[in-house]
């Protein structure tokens, strides 16, 4: 009797820590969803899609960094994120190499880079496959708040410099004549970039961040006239790709990170069926 | 008494990669007045223009803008990405808003009003080349700037946009620098053209540079069809039409200066002329 209540007991203890960490994945991805989608529609209208795949590629890096000097691993991949973006800058300015190849080259650079450094310091237990496809289910109180304090700040600040990204993402040299800040938007831009990579990594990872960032934004082109709204849309698919993703990944036993990627793939092809709005 | 020109470019040079894309160039644009750049493909005129707008800092000489100077910049094309859902109301009203009444307003102005809710992306040349003009125009600028504006356009549609050009430049009183790689059709709207190929070749009425062995030695044949096309014209330009105003006279290469018209008198003469072309 005493053994079947205890039994009992530890099932409905076992189901509250359960749903716990469920519902905190649950809260994280939907936190980020919010934020990547509005700011994935910017990537995708500037086409910097690959310049988002390098970023990403170089956090591992910034892991690595963040675990020599103890600043801590998402402050790491923030700066490495930001050093790259200004390196890119400055070398797409010298014009040798056409900038596909330049980011190539950095891409694969920077993520073999950082396993390297990863392995060399060995000392620390590392679990490359986590950083690399992320592990939604292992967030901790800290991460929650972190993406949702995090991802408000980007949101905040994507509110603040909204008009002179549309004005510069249409024509930079007409925003420049018009008096928009160009550099400091550009600036701010890359950092949001940086942010969102960081907070994102615990989620789907390195290799899947720009996903993320690209395929909400791209499902949600077909059902907006204005890019107010193409941005709302992105945000809500996003949060569909999470809910979706997470649910199945519980259903059958699959990589989360992955399931997430996955279902925002299958909303992209169901909107390619909807009529465009123009 | 000289009004001071809107724009004044002095002695400027440009250089990069060791490279010179311009040869200490001048120029002046003032009020009412229509500059016309012209040149072969390279000869720096996308460069002159950058430098002027601001966009590019020059490796010698100086640019001098009118306190407060207000420019309406067309670019030569514009590349919106197809993903970015943007309607010609929205283009308009990006950075400095307006109001949809007076966008309709300007669209009119320039030939586009059906266009104000189609995405900009499903333009025409023609339609897009009026779309940014009427951007540029809804500053209410005292200077246009535009950069090749017919490109994309059809013979038809070139005449129908400079004879636009001219008319907005007599009904608004804004200087405009035109960049344009061939003079023929531009000849009858146009004050003062500049002939470019990294440095200054000639500069001064179309008459005359279309006459000047430099010119002829860039341009060839087109050369003759110009003389044609400027004998048609002859009747409207008076002797003195010179449009370089005194005191700035540019450089060594100038060979049409010895006008000494002050600004204010010239500016008359500019309307004179619009009222001839219209009547």
């Amino acid at each position: 009797m005493i053994t079947t209540i205890f039994t009992a007991m530890t099932k409905r203890m076992e189901g509250t820590v359960m749903d716990d960490f469920l519902l905190r994945g649950l809260l994280a991805g939907v936190g980020l969803a919010l934020v990547t989608g509005p700011l994935g529609c910017v990537i995708v209208w500037r086409r910097m899609a690959y310049f988002g795949d390098t970023l990403s590629h170089s956090a591992l890096l910034g892991v690595a960094l963040g675990f020599l000097t103890g600043i801590g691993t998402q402050t790491g991949i923030v700066l490495v994120c930001l050093t790259i973006a200004l390196a890119l800058t400055l070398l797409q300015e010298q014009r040798r190499l056409g900038s596909d190849t330049l980011l190539g080259i950095i891409s694969h650079s920077t993520l073999s880079l950082g396993m390297i450094a990863l392995a060399v310091l060995g000392s620390v237990r590392v679990d490359l496959l986590s950083y690399l496809f992320g592990d939604i289910l292992a967030v901790g109180d800290a991460d929650l708040y972190a993406i949702w304090g995090g991802g408000a700040l980007v949101l905040a600040l994507l509110g603040w410099i909204w008009r002179p990204l549309l004005a510069l993402t249409v024509d930079e040299d007409l925003a420049r004549v018009e008096g928009v800040p160009v550099r400091r938007v550009r600036l701010g831009f890359t950092l949001m970039i940086a942010i969102i990579i960081a907070l994102a990594m615990k989620i789907v990872g390195i290799l899947l961040v720009t996903a993320l960032l690209i395929i909400p934004a791209a499902a949600a082109r077909r059902f907006a006239r204005a890019p107010e709204a193409m941005a709302v849309m992105a945000a809500l698919i996003g949060v569909g790709a999470v809910v979706a993703g997470l649910g199945a990944s519980l259903q059958v036993d699959i990589p989360t990170g992955p399931a997430i990627v996955a279902a925002a793939a299958t909303l992209f092809l169901i909107s390619q069926t909807v009529p465009a709005r123009g | 008494m000289t009004a001071p020109p809107l724009l004044e470019a002095r002695n400027i040079s440009l250089t990069r990669d060791g490279r010179t894309i311009l040869d200490t160039v001048s120029l002046s644009i003032g009020r009412g007045e229509i500059v016309t750049l012209i040149g072969p493909n390279g000869a720096g005129k996308t460069s002159l223009v950058k430098l002027c707008l601001g966009l590019v800092k020059p490796t010698d000489g100086t640019v001098t803008r009118a306190p407060g100077l207000k420019i309406g910049y067309m670019p030569q094309r514009l590349a919106v990405d197809v993903t970015l859902p943007m309607p010609v109301s929205r283009f308009l009203s990006l950075w400095s808003r307006a109001r949809r009444a007076d966008m309709q307003v300007v669209l009119a102005e320039v030939g586009a009003a059906h266009a104000i809710d189609r995405a900009i992306q499903t333009l025409s040349g023609g339609e897009l080349q009026r779309v940014l003009l009427a951007r540029a125009l809804l500053r209410q600028p005292d200077l246009l700037v535009l950069d090749e504006p017919v490109q994309a356009v059809d013979v038809h549609g070139q005449i129908e946009l400079f004879e636009l050009i001219g008319s907005i430049r007599n009904r608004r009183g804004c200087g405009v620098l035109l960049v344009s790689h061939d003079l023929h059709l531009v000849m009858a709207r146009t004050d003062t053209v500049i002939c470019l190929n990294r440095h200054v070749c000639c500069h001064g009425k179309p008459e005359d540079v279309s006459r000047h062995p430099e010119y002829v030695a860039l341009f060839g044949r087109h050369a003759d069809a110009l003389a044609i096309y400027h004998h048609s014209h002859d009747h409207s330009h008076a002797d003195d039409g010179c449009v370089v105003p005194a005191g700035h006279e540019h450089t060594a290469h100038s060979e049409h200066q010895g006008c000494g018209h002050d600004h204010h008198h010239l500016h008359g003469h500019d309307q004179a002329h619009g009222g001839h072309r219209h009547g």
